[in-house]
C-alpha cells in the first residue's frame, strides 16, 4: 500500500540522524578506547590495547566495577522485595482505587531524579532530618554517621528511585493473568497461597525479569547518587568514567571503561530477553 | 408456585436421605442490584440438570455461588445435608468447567489435568494413572505433552473437562462450555457430553442460554428469568406443558392466545372451545406444529377448533416450513407444516383444544 | 473474588509502607522549604516564605530555567521530527539493518546516560564544534527520539489502515494523506510524547553533563550549587519542580488513559522510562 517513495521518505531522515548522532559517536567511543593520551594532554591516535590492559591490571577499576555490581544487585533485590507485593496489592486487591494508586506509583518516577537524591541527602545527613529526629525523641545521642556518604546511602537512594521501575512491569504482567485461572486453581483445590506459587507467580516472571533488569542496569550506570551521597567508599564505576573525562583527563581510558559497561549492559539485556521469552506463555 | 423443584427422576434418592445438592432460598444482590431472588432447587445423584436463561437471568451467578466464587446474600446451599456455602471453593467437592476453559498456559496438558491431584498431594503413580485415564476418556491422550496454546478450542474444552473430572467431584459445574464452538462441533460435543455424563455417573449442572441445547442434553431443565425460577421440569414436560407465557415462548416457538373464559367456554377472537377452567382472563400456548392444515372437503372431528386463514409469509426450515397465517379478525398465528411446493394462499386450519395449554402471565420483575 | 488467608492482611500495610517510603523525601523537601531554620533539624519550625523570596530574586536560577525551557522545546522538536517518521518506518517499511536501527534507537534509554553524553561530546570535540546550548539540544533530541518513536508506534497500532486507504482512494496523495489523516489520528500519541519528552529534558543531567558550554540548564545549575553547599533555596526550587512534574505527568496519564487502558500506559511508561 505504501509507495517506495513514501517508505524512503519516512526511513531516510531518522536513519541518517541516528547514524550521525548515535552510531558514529558509539563508533568513536570504540576507537578512542584503543587510543591513548600523551603527557601533554593530547590524544595519540595510534592503536593500542594498553587501556584494556590497565583496566585489569590496576585494582581500583575492577574493584569499583564489582562494588558497583554489588550495589546494583542489592538495589535490584530490594526493589523487587518492595515492589512485588505492592504490584500484587494493586492488581488483586485495590479494586476501585487501582487507578489512583497506579498514578501514585508513577508520579515519583517522573519527579526530578536530582530533587529526590538531594532530598535523601538532607534527610540522612548528620544535621539532617532523620538524625535530629532520632535525637529529639532520645533514641540516639549522637548522629549516626553511616547514614550518609556510604554505600548504604547509595543503595537506599537508588532503591527509592528504582522501586517504581520494578513495580510497573510486574503490575503489567499480573494484570495480564486472566482471573479465571485463579478461580480454576481454587476450584481444583489449591488454597490462595498454593495458587500464588503454582499459577500467579510463574506467570508473572517476565514482569519480574523486566523490573529486575531495569533496576540492576540503571543502578549500575548511575553516577549522581554516588556523587551526592556515596562518599569515598561509595564511588561507582560511572564516577570514575566521569572523572576520566574531567579532571583526570584520560579520554581513551574512560572510553575503554564505557565500552566495557556498554557491552555488559547489552549482554545483560540480551540474557534477560532470552529468559523472558522462555517464561512467557503466549 | 406450581413448579416442581423436587427431582422427577431420582434413581438413588431414598426417602429420609438428603439430596446431593439443595439450594434453599438463595438470593444475591450486587450492591442495590438484585440478580437472584429466592431460588430453591434440589439436584439428585447422577442427574443432568441444565440451568437455562437469557443473559442477565442470574444463571452464571447461581453457578458461581455453588462453586464458591460468590457468596449468597441470603439463603443456604447444602451438599448431602451439610452446609456447602461455608467452605471456600478449594474445599468443596465440586469442580467447574469454565466458559473460556481457563487452562494454565505455563503447564502442559498433562500437568493441567493433574493439577488438582498434585495439590491434594496424591502419590505420583496414582496421579499418572488417573491422568491417563481422564485423557483417554476425552480422547486426548495423544496431546498429553502439548501446551494449551498449541491446541484448538474444541480440544481445550475436552482438557478442561478432563481436568475437572479427574478429581472425581460429587458435582460437576459447566459454565456455557460449548458457546465458543462452531455449530457442528457444538452438536457433536453435546452428544459426547451427555454420554460422558451417563458413563461417569456424576451429576452435571450445565448452564446455557441455548434452549435447544438444554432440551437435547438435560434430564431436567431449570428455567431462570430475572433471578427467579420460572419452571423446573424435564424437557418433554416443559415443552408440552409450559407453566408460563415466558416459558412457552423461550422454549420452542409458540402462539400465545389471549382470551376470556365464560361459562366454561374459552373465547379468543373468533376462536372458541370448551374448557374446564374458572371465569376470567386467560392465556393459552398453542405450538405451531399443533395447528393442522385440513382439506375443506373432508369432515372434521367434533372436538376440534376450525378456522380459516391467509398465508402472509412462508419461512423454509428444511423438512418443515413455518407459515405466518392471518385470520379474518386479524389474529396472526404461526403454523408449522411439512414443506410443500405449491401452497394455496387461503387455508382451512384446525387444532385440538387439548393442545391449547393454559399458561400464567410472566410479570415484569422490578 | 473473595480473598482469604492471613497473607492478605499484611499486604495493605506493606503497600502503605512502600508509598510512605516513596513519598517521604518529597514531603520532607516540601515541608522544609518553608522551614525558617534551614535544611536540617527536627522539628521544623519558623514557617516562612523567605526561601521562596530568595529564589525569586535569584537571577542565575531563572536564567537557567529559561535555558532549560529553550532546550526542552528544541529537543521536543527534534525528537518528534525524527521520531514520528522512525515509528512509521518501523511500522511500514522493511530495510536492511532495520533490527539494528530499532535497537540503536532504544539504546539511549537503558544505557547509562553518561555513555551517550560522552560519546556525543567526543563527536563534537573531534568535529571542532564548541559546546553550548545547541550541543545540549542535539544530545537531548537524540536521546529522546525513542520516546517519540515508542509512543507513536503504539498509536499506529490503533490506527485503522482503512482510513488511509480510503483517503488514497478518494484522490489524496501520500503527502496529503499524511497530514490530513495520519497525523490527526496520532494526535494523542504525539501530545503524550511531547509532554514526556519535555519533562525528561527539563530534568536531564547525565547527557547534559558532557555537553554543557557556558550556559547552564536548571538541573546543572542546581547541581553546581549542591557542590558548593546546601541552601534552603534549593528546597524551594525543588518543590516548584515537583509541582510542575506532578502536573505534567498526571496530564500525560489522563491523556493516555483516555484512549487506552492501564496496561498499555504502563507498558509504554516502562519502555520510555529512563
Amino acid at each position: 500500500m505504501f509507495s517506495r517513495a513514501y517508505r524512503a521518505a519516512v526511513t531516510l531522515p531518522p536513519v541518517l540522524w541516528v547514524l550521525l548522532f548515535l552510531l558514529v559517536p558509539y563508533a568513536l567511543l570504540l576507537c578512542y578506547s584503543f587510543w591513548s593520551v600523551s603527557p601533554s594532554q593530547t590524544i595519540i591516535h595510534s592503536w593500542t590495547l594498553e587501556n584494556y590492559r590497565e583496566l585489569f591490571r590496576v585494582n581500583v577499576y575492577l574493584q569499583t566495577l564489582f562494588r558497583s555490581m554489588w550495589i546494583a544487585a542489592r538495589v535490584m533485590i530490594f526493589s523487587l522485595l518492595l515492589g512485588y507485593p505492592l504490584a500484587y496489592y494493586l492488581s488483586f486487591y485495590a479494586g476501585a482505587r487501582k487507578d489512583l494508586l497506579y498514578q501514585l506509583v508513577i508520579i515519583p518516577l517522573w519527579v526530578s531524579y536530582l530533587v529526590r537524591a538531594y532530598a535523601w541527602k538532607t534527610i540522612l545527613g548528620s544535621d539532617g532530618v532523620l538524625n535530629t529526629l532520632l535525637q529529639y525523641v532520645h533514641l540516639t545521642k549522637h548522629p549516626l554517621e553511616f547514614l550518609l556518604y556510604s554505600p548504604f546511602a547509595v543503595v537506599l537512594t537508588l532503591t527509592h528511585i528504582y522501586t517504581p521501575f520494578a513495580v510497573l512491569p510486574i503490575y503489567a504482567a499480573l494484570e495480564h493473568i486472566p482471573r479465571n485461572l485463579v478461580e480454576a486453581s481454587q476450584d481444583l483445590g489449591a488454597s490462595p497461597l498454593q495458587t500464588f506459587w503454582r499459577v500467579i507467580f510463574p506467570l508473572s516472571i517476565p514482569g519480574v525479569l523486566a523490573g529486575a533488569t531495569f533496576a540492576f542496569v540503571l543502578s549500575l550506570g548511575d553516577f549522581l547518587a554516588p556523587l551526592l551521597l556515596g562518599g569515598p567508599s561509595g564511588i561507582m564505576i560511572s564516577n570514575i568514567v566521569v572523572s576520566l573525562f574531567g579532571a583526570a583527563y584520560n579520554w581513551p581510558l574512560g572510553a575503554a571503561i564505557s565500552l566495557c559497561m556498554l557491552l555488559l549492559v547489552v549482554s545483560l539485556l540480551f540474557f534477560s530477553e532470552q529468559l523472558e521469552k522462555k517464561w512467557s506463555f503466549r | 408456585m406450581a413448579t416442581t423443584t423436587e427431582p422427577a427422576l431420582d434413581r438413588s434418592h431414598k426417602p429420609g436421605v438428603p439430596p446431593l445438592l439443595a439450594i434453599r432460598k438463595v438470593a444475591k444482590s450486587f450492591g442495590k442490584n438484585p440478580v437472584l431472588r429466592d431460588v430453591s432447587l434440589q439436584i439428585a445423584e447422577g442427574e443432568f440438570l441444565t440451568i437455562l436463561g437469557e443473559s442477565g437471568s442470574g444463571k452464571t451467578t447461581l453457578l458461581r455461588i455453588i462453586a464458591g466464587f460468590e457468596d449468597a446474600t441470603s439463603g443456604e446451599v447444602l451438599m448431602e445435608g451439610e452446609r456447602l456455602d461455608l467452605s471456600p471453593p478449594y474445599r468443596r467437592r465440586v469442580n467447574t468447567v469454565f466458559q473460556h476453559y481457563a487452562l494454565f498456559p505455563h503447564l502442559t496438558v498433562e500437568e493441567n489435568v493433574g493439577y488438582g491431584l498434585r495439590v491434594a498431594k496424591l502419590p505420583k503413580d496414582e496421579i499418572a494413572g488417573r491422568v491417563a485415564e481422564a485423557l483417554a476418556m476425552v480422547k486426548m491422550a495423544a496431546f498429553a505433552k502439548s501446551k494449551p496454546a498449541k491446541i484448538s478450542g474444541g480440544q481445550q474444552q475436552r482438557i478442561a473437562l478432563a481436568r475437572a473430572l479427574v478429581n472425581r467431584p460429587r458435582l460437576l459445574l459447566l459454565d456455557e462450555p460449548l458457546s465458543a464452538l462452531d455449530a457442528n462441533l457444538r452438536r457433536q460435543m453435546q452428544v459426547e457430553l451427555k454420554s460422558l455424563q451417563r458413563e461417569v455417573g456424576i451429576s452435571f449442572v450445565f448452564v446455557t442460554h441455548d434452549q435447544e441445547e438444554a432440551m437435547v442434553m438435560s434430564d431436567r431443565i431449570a428455567l431462570l428469568r430475572m433471578g427467579e425460577l420460572e419452571q423446573v421440569a424435564s424437557p418433554r414436560e416443559i415443552y408440552s406443558h409450559p407453566a408460563t407465557a415466558y416459558t412457552a415462548q423461550f422454549i420452542g416457538h409458540t402462539n400465545l392466545l389471549r382470551g376470556e373464559i365464560k361459562s366454561g367456554v374459552a373465547r379468543c377472537n373468533l376462536l372458541s372451545w370448551r374448557v374446564g377452567l374458572p371465569e376470567g382472563h386467560a392465556l393459552f400456548s398453542l405450538r405451531p406444529e399443533n395447528i393442522r392444515i385440513v382439506n375443506p372437503a373432508e369432515g372434521s372431528d367434533a372436538n376440534v377448533v376450525t378456522f380459516r386463514g391467509k398465508i402472509q409469509h412462508q419461512a423454509f426450515h428444511g423438512a418443515t416450513e413455518l407459515l405466518q397465517v392471518v385470520c379474518a379478525d386479524g389474529l396472526a398465528l404461526s403454523v408449522r407444516a411439512a414443506t410443500r411446493e405449491n401452497r394455496l394462499g387461503d387455508l382451512q386450519l384446525e387444532f385440538s383444544p387439548a393442545d391449547a395449554v393454559p399458561v400464567r402471565e410472566s410479570p415484569e420483575r422490578g | 473474588m473473595s480473598a482469604s488467608g492471613n497473607t492478605s492482611r499484611w499486604l495493605p500495610w506493606h503497600a502503605i509502607a512502600v508509598f510512605g517510603f516513596l513519598y517521604l523525601p518529597i514531603v520532607t523537601l516540601i515541608v522544609y522549604s518553608f522551614n525558617g531554620s534551614g535544611v536540617g533539624g527536627f522539628p521544623p519550625r519558623n514557617l516562612t516564605l523567605d526561601w521562596y523570596r530568595m529564589l525569586f530574586a535569584d537571577d542565575a536560577i531563572w536564567e537557567s530555567v529559561l535555558n532549560s525551557l529553550i532546550v526542552a522545546l528544541a529537543a521536543m522538536a527534534i525528537s518528534l521530527t525524527f521520531g514520528i517518521p522512525a515509528a512509521l518506518a518501523l511500522d511500514r517499511a522493511n530495510f536492511p539493518g532495520k533490527a539494528l536501527f530499532r535497537r540503536l534507537v532504544l539504546l539511549p534509554l537503558i544505557l547509562p546516560g553518561i555513555i551517550t553524553g560522552l560519546s556525543l561530546s567526543m563527536l563534537f570535540h573531534d568535529s571542532h564544534v564548541k559546546l553550548s546550548l545547541l550541543t545540549i539540544v542535539l544530545g537531548h533530541g537524540t536521546a529522546l527520539i525513542s520516546v517519540a518513536t515508542t509512543e507513536v508506534f503504539a498509536g499506529l497500532q490503533k490506527l485503522d489502515r482503512a482510513q488511509e486507504e480510503a483517503s488514497l482512494d478518494l484522490g489524496a496523495n501520500y503527502w496529503q494523506t499524511f497530514w490530513r489523516i495520519t497525523i490527526p489520528n496520532l494526535r494523542l500519541s504525539i501530545i503524550g510524547a511531547a509532554l514526556l519528552i519535555f519533562t525528561l529534558s527539563m530534568d536531564e543531567i547525565a547527557v547534559s553533563f558532557f555537553l554543557i558550554g557556558r550556559d547552564n540548564t536548571l538541573p546543572l545549575e542546581i547541581w553546581g550549587r549542591l557542590r558548593r553547599g546546601i541552601t534552603p533555596e534549593i528546597n524551594a526550587i525543588s518543590t516548584i519542580i515537583f509541582v510542575f512534574s506532578l502536573i505534567a505527568i498526571v496530564s500525560w496519564y489522563r491523556l493516555r488513559m483516555g484512549s487506552e487502558g492501564t496496561q498499555e500506559t504502563g507498558a509504554a511508561l516502562v519502555e520510555t522510562a529512563s
